[in-house]
């Protein structure tokens, strides 16, 4: 298997893709976003309970390809606990990340999708659940990810 | 005249960019249902035209603008010949099926289409072939009805046809060949059953011209739109065919130059057919370039290419079916020269991320197809679209590359 896609299809992304963490509706929830990449299909609702600023718990729901769920389950895994800014701001570096390839040390194991900046047709999967996320913690709606890279079909 | 049996791997050499490397593997080019690859004659052509010939169409009356407009208008000709239309005036450049679609859906439907018609499509329509109509219905009341088709391998249900082709229709618009599931309609059965109720008929040529032989006047259809880019011809040119009596009492579209006779400032009178839906300065190395394109696919012979592309089809359909955890689309019998398929627990896009790895272009997602994606309880499927200049080794390549696919993702 040729190295790029190592990098792409980490062990860890591999392994939430096929176990997904936090696959669920969460009944309780306050806040909802939903999540679309038009062109690939890919479609995704994450689901916050928040606490004024605070997530104190997060689902999701929905299909797609191995890297945006991989994506979803570790992101609704690590935003418990975290405030909005935290939130925010981590959007901030994954969009980095996935674009450059560069992640310090605080990624922790979302430093697995660094691999996708060398399939730029790759982002806009592993950003889909934190667009969604990131709309959540503002109050939820809906975002797509029509316009963030070129389009083909 | 088509020679009997082309020598398949003698016409690689006219495409140059099928001899490269991608990520390190020959590259296995099977998008052709997405664009074709372009021959040297087409590429050749446009820079003769460039070079030697350029000057605007239709209103100058030096030495240059008379061969580019020759040439326009010959390319012209070249297309009527190509579709067997009755006479060049029916014969509309166009941007591609988009355009034409959308050119008929605001033109002829614009005076046609009333509140409370109906507009019949089929569940496997390309976007191109539903938004138009839902913005026609949108502004006139009209309705859009669909024939269903029969599950993954992706037929019409004809049955249900005759009680859907009611006094309210007033347009049945059809695609030739789905270019999400390979499936080829019975055109000519479906514009005579929608003739003989005096309904209007449109068909999607998008995958269908240069993929078979296509006689307008033996379909019976009133409109037919295709696009020369996905037939070795280069993007942003196409064709609409429009049956003279239906244009003749079809409005033009667009304003401008070209397709006015006279224009005062308060009233104009409009130019004849084809040029009254031709505003504006148009692509002009287009046509040139489409031209060169067709009579291309003519010298390998129509009915010649449609055999290879079954049989590539067929072929990849077959060693598909070979495998555990595929699910196929489309029909098992004769079709477009394409497969769509899906792998049990992977999803389209990483089949299609993977095999760019190996070399392999395919693509994955709804294929501008998303309702028929919705029927078939899919969010997308992958494709492998083929054309002349696809071989049995490369289907056998794509093969292996799927099979290297199943065992990363362990199914
Ligand atoms: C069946 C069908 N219809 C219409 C179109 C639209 O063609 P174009 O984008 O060239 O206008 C396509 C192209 O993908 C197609 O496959």
């Amino acid at each position: 298997m040729n190295d790029d896609l190592n990098d792409l299809y980490q062990e860890v992304i591999l392994e939430h893709a096929k176990s997904p963490r936090n696959f669920k509706v969460l009944p309780d929830a306050n806040r909802v976003a939903h999540g679309t990449n038009p062109l690939c299909g890919d479609n995704y609702t994450v689901y916050l309970v928040m606490d004024g600023d605070v997530v104190k718990d997060a689902s999701f729901q929905g299909s797609g390809c191995a890297i945006s769920k991989a994506s979803a389950s570790l992101l609704t895994s690590i935003i418990k606990g975290k405030t909005r800014a935290d939130v925010e701001a981590l959007f901030g570096k994954v969009h980095d990340m996935v674009t450059t390839g560069h992640a310090d040390d605080s990624m922790g194991k979302l430093a697995a999708f660094a691999g996708v900046h060398k399939f730029p047709a790759r982002v806009k999967c592993a950003i889909l659940s934190w667009h969604a996320a990131k709309a959540a913690v503002a109050g939820g709606g809906t975002v797509s990810t029509e316009g963030d890279e070129p389009k083909a079909e | 005249m088509p020679s009997s049996s082309p020598d398949w791997s003698a016409l690689r050499a006219d495409f140059p960019i099928l001899d490269q490397q991608v990520h390190g593997h020959p590259l296995v080019y099977f998008d052709n249902a997405a664009t074709s690859q372009k021959p040297r004659a087409v590429v050749d052509a446009l820079v003769r035209y460039y070079e030697r010939d350029n000057a605007n169409v239709h209103r100058g009356i030096h030495e240059l603008s008379n061969r580019s407009t020759n040439a326009f208008e010959a390319a012209r000709e070249r297309t009527r010949k190509f579709l067997n239309a009755c006479s060049t005036e029916e014969i509309i450049f166009t941007r591609g099926t988009t355009e034409g679609i959308n050119l008929i859906a605001n033109a002829w439907g614009g005076k046609f289409i009333k509140a409370g018609d109906v507009i019949l499509l089929t569940e496997m329509e390309h976007h191109s072939n539903i938004v138009p109509w839902q913005m026609l219905a949108e502004r006139t009341g009209a309705k859009l009805r669909y024939v269903p088709i029969t599950g993954d391998e992706g037929l019409l249900d004809l049955d249900k046809l005759d009680s859907l082709l009611t006094p309210e229709v007033k347009l049945f618009a059809m695609v030739h060949i789905s270019n999400a599931l390979g499936t080829l309609n019975p055109v000519a059965d479906l514009c005579a059953r929608a003739r003989r109720l005096g309904i209007t008929t449109l068909v999607d040529g998008a995958q269908s011209a240069g993929h078979m032989m296509v006689d307008v006047q033996a379909i019976g259809c009133d409109f037919y739109a295709f696009s020369g880019h996905k037939i070795c011809g280069p993007t942003g040119i196409g064709a609409l065919y429009g049956r003279k009596e239906v244009l003749e009492n079809t409005p033009p579209w667009h304003g401008g130059g070209e397709m006015i006779a006279t224009v005062d400032y308060f009233k104009s009178t409009w130019n004849t057919l084809p040029h009254k839906f031709e505003a504006g300065t148009p692509d002009i190395s287009g046509p040139i370039g489409l031209h060169a394109a067709l009579d291309y696919l003519d010298a390998i012979g129509r009915e010649n290419i449609f055999r290879h592309d079954l049989e590539m089809a067929s072929y990849a359909y077959q060693r598909l079916s070979e495998l555990k955890g595929v699910r196929l689309f489309g029909p098992k019998g004769e079709r477009g020269g394409l497969v769509s398929f899906l792998l049990d627990d992977v999803h389209a896009h990483d089949v299609v991320t993977i095999a760019d790895r190996y070399g392999v272009a395919l693509r994955g997602g709804h294929h501008c197809t998303q309702p028929l994606m919705k029927k078939l309880g899919v969010p997308s499927t992958a494709r492998a679209s083929f054309y002349f200049y696809n071989t049995k080794a490369e289907v056998d390549r794509f093969i292996e590359v799927v099979r290297e696919i199943q065992k990363f993702f362990g199914t």
